[in-house]
C-alpha cells in the first residue's frame, strides 16, 4: 500500500515537474531548479531533525530565501544570478552546520521510505492543482519568452503572471525534494522539458511530451527502487537521463536562419 | 465628414536615469492616417512606441481612441533562438484558434498554409517578416504600430512589406504608426510625418516639411537627398 502510495505521488510529481521544467527550459531557467533545490536544505535538515514535513521546512525556507534574493538586488542591483548563488552556497553550508550526518543522505536524494498516507494525498493533490495552474498561463509564458512587448499589448499582466509562475516552481521544487533531495531538483526540472524537445514539433508535443517522460522517469525510477532498494530520487534521475539518450536517436533536424 | 482623431499627444517626456530620452512632444493622428517617424540611431523612436503603448513611464498625456492596437517591434527584439518546439501555428493560436481566419491571413501575405508546420525560429527573415504582419493583424485592430518594418531585409522583400501592408491600410481602416529610416517609404506611403530626435524637429506633410534644411537638423549632418517623385 505504501509503495502504490509513494508511486502515485512520485507520479504526480514527475509529470507536474516535467510539464512546468518545460517552461522553466524555454526561460533559460533550468538551473534555477537546482539552486531552489539547494535553498531548501536547511529546511529538509530542520524537517528531519524535529521530525516533521520537509516539504513545509522546504517551502519555508524557499520563501526565506527567495525574499532575501530579491530584497538583496534591490539594495544592490547585483545580477540575479550572482545573488542566487551567494543565497543557495550560504544556505547549503548552514544547513551543514545542523544536519545529523546519518541523515545527510536523506536530506541531498530524498527519501520516500517512511512516506504517511496524509504527506502522500497532500502531495498529489498539490501537484495536480499546480498542473492546472501552469497549463493555465503556460501560453501566456511562452508568448512572454518571445516578447514581452508583445505580451502586454495582449493584455498579460507580466508582473502576476511571473508571480504566480514562480510560486508554482517553488511549490513543486519544496514537493520535489521529497523524492529526489535537495541535490537534484534541477535534473528533475530539465531533463525531461530536454528530452521532449529532441523529439517534439509543436508546442503541445513539447510540453506534454515532457510531462510524460517526467512521469515515466518517475514510474521506472520507483519500480527499479522497489526492486534494489538503491534510494529512489539517484534512479529517477537515472530513469530520466536515459530516456534523454534513447530521444537523441529521434532528434529532429531543426534549422536557424 | 472628418476622421475620428485616433490618438492625441500632448506635452509628452520620457526621462529614463535622469536622461532625457523624449521632450515635450505633441502631435495627433487621425484615423486611416498613417504616420512616420522619422530620426536618427538613438533618437527615441522604439520609446516612443513603447511610451505610447503605456511600457514606459512617462509626463504629458497620451490618449487613444482605439480598441484594438497591435503592435510589432524590431525582428531583434523577438527571441526566436532557445525557445522550445513552438510551431507557426501554435503562435497564431496565442491570437485564434480559428484555422479558417489564419490560413486566409497567411494566404493574404502571400504565404502558404504549410508554413504553420514550420518551427518559430526556422523562417527566413522575410518570410517572418509577412508572418508577423499576419499575426499583427489577423485581430482586426484599429491602429497598428510597425517598429523598424524591414530591418535586416532586402531592397526587394522591403518593397513587398510595405506593399502589403499598403494593401491592408487600402482595404481596411486601419491606422499606421511606422518608423523607418526610408525617405521614398515616407514619399510614397506617408499622411504624416514626425521628425523626431529626443524632441519634435518638424511635423506635418512630408512633402512641405522635409526640406535638406529639416533633415540637417534631424539628423545633425549635412546631408543631401533627392526628392522621389511619382507622375
Amino acid at each position: 500500500m505504501q509503495f502504490l502510495l509513494a508511486l502515485i505521488m512520485s507520479i504526480s510529481i514527475g509529470a507536474t515537474t516535467g510539464y512546468l521544467g518545460s517552461l522553466m527550459v524555454s526561460k533559460r531557467m533550468a538551473l534555477m531548479g537546482g539552486a531552489l533545490g539547494h535553498l531548501t536544505l536547511p529546511g529538509i535538515a530542520l524537517g528531519l531533525i524535529y521530525n516533521f514535513d520537509v516539504s513545509l521546512g522546504a517551502l519555508a525556507f524557499l520563501f526565506i530565501g527567495i525574499t532575501l534574493i530579491w530584497a538583496l538586488e534591490q539594495k544592490t542591483k547585483l545580477p540575479i544570478e550572482a545573488l542566487t548563488a551567494i543565497v543557495f552556497s550560504s544556505s547549503v553550508s548552514i544547513a551543514f552546520l545542523f544536519l545529523p550526518q546519518d541523515q545527510t543522505f536523506k536530506a541531498l536524494l530524498g527519501d520516500i521510505s517512511d512516506l504517511t498516507i496524509l504527506a502522500a494525498t497532500i502531495t498529489t493533490i498539490t501537484s495536480g492543482i499546480i498542473f492546472f495552474i501552469t497549463r493555465k498561463i503556460y501560453a501566456q509564458l511562452i508568448l512572454m519568452s518571445i516578447s514581452q512587448d508583445l505580451a502586454q499589448v495582449e493584455k498579460i499582466n507580466i508582473k502576476l503572471y511571473k508571480l504566480i509562475y514562480l510560486m508554482c516552481i517553488a511549490i513543486m521544487v519544496a514537493l520535489g525534494v521529497r523524492m529526489v533531495g535537495g541535490l537534484l531538483t534541477a535534473a528533475l526540472v530539465s531533463i525531461p522539458a530536454c528530452t521532449s524537445k529532441n523529439i517534439s514539433h509543436n508546442l503541445f508535443q513539447y510540453s506534454y511530451g515532457a510531462l510524460l517522460t517526467g512521469a515515466l522517469a518517475c514510474l521506472s525510477g520507483l519500480l527499479l527502487f522497489k526492486i534494489t532498494s538503491i534510494p529512489a530520487g539517484p534512479l529517477i534521475i537515472i530513469s530520466s537521463t536515459t530516456l534523454f539518450l534513447i530521444s537523441l536517436f529521434f532528434t529532429k533536424k531543426s534549422y536557424q536562419p | 465628414m472628418q476622421n475620428k482623431i485616433v490618438l492625441d499627444v500632448k506635452n509628452l517626456s520620457v526621462s529614463i536615469d535622469d536622461q532625457i530620452i523624449l521632450k515635450n512632444l505633441s502631435f495627433e493622428i487621425k484615423e486611416h492616417e498613417v504616420l512616420i517617424i522619422l530620426g536618427p540611431n538613438g533618437a527615441g523612436k522604439t520609446t516612443l512606441f513603447r511610451t505610447l503603448l503605456g511600457f514606459i513611464p512617462h509626463t504629458g498625456q497620451i490618449k487613444w481612441n482605439a480598441k484594438k492596437i497591435s503592435y510589432l517591434p524590431p525582428q531583434e527584439f523577438l527571441n526566436r533562438k532557445g525557445l522550445p518546439s513552438l510551431s507557426i501555428q501554435d503562435f497564431f493560436h496565442f491570437k485564434t484558434k480559428n484555422q479558417k481566419d489564419i490560413t486566409s491571413m497567411l494566404d493574404k501575405v502571400g504565404l502558404s498554409k504549410n508554413i504553420l508546420y514550420k518551427q518559430f525560429g526556422a523562417l527566413s527573415t522575410g518570410q517572418f517578416q509577412r508572418m508577423a504582419i499576419a499575426w499583427a493583424l489577423i485581430s482586426n485592430p484599429d491602429v497598428l504600430l510597425f517598429d523598424e518594418a524591414t530591418s535586416g531585409i532586402d531592397i526587394g522583400g522591403n518593397q513587398t512589406i510595405y506593399s502589403l501592408l499598403h494593401k491592408f491600410w487600402q482595404e481596411t481602416n486601419l491606422t499606421i504608426l511606422l518608423v523607418t529610416h526610408d525617405l521614398n517609404i515616407v514619399w510614397e506611403h506617408a499622411n504624416q510625418v514626425l521628425c523626431l530626435n529626443k524632441e519634435c524637429i518638424c511635423k506635418g506633410n512630408p512633402h512641405k516639411i522635409l526640406t535638406t534644411e529639416n533633415l540637417q537638423k534631424l539628423y545633425e549632418t549635412d546631408i543631401k537627398f533627392y526628392k522621389h517623385s511619382h507622375n
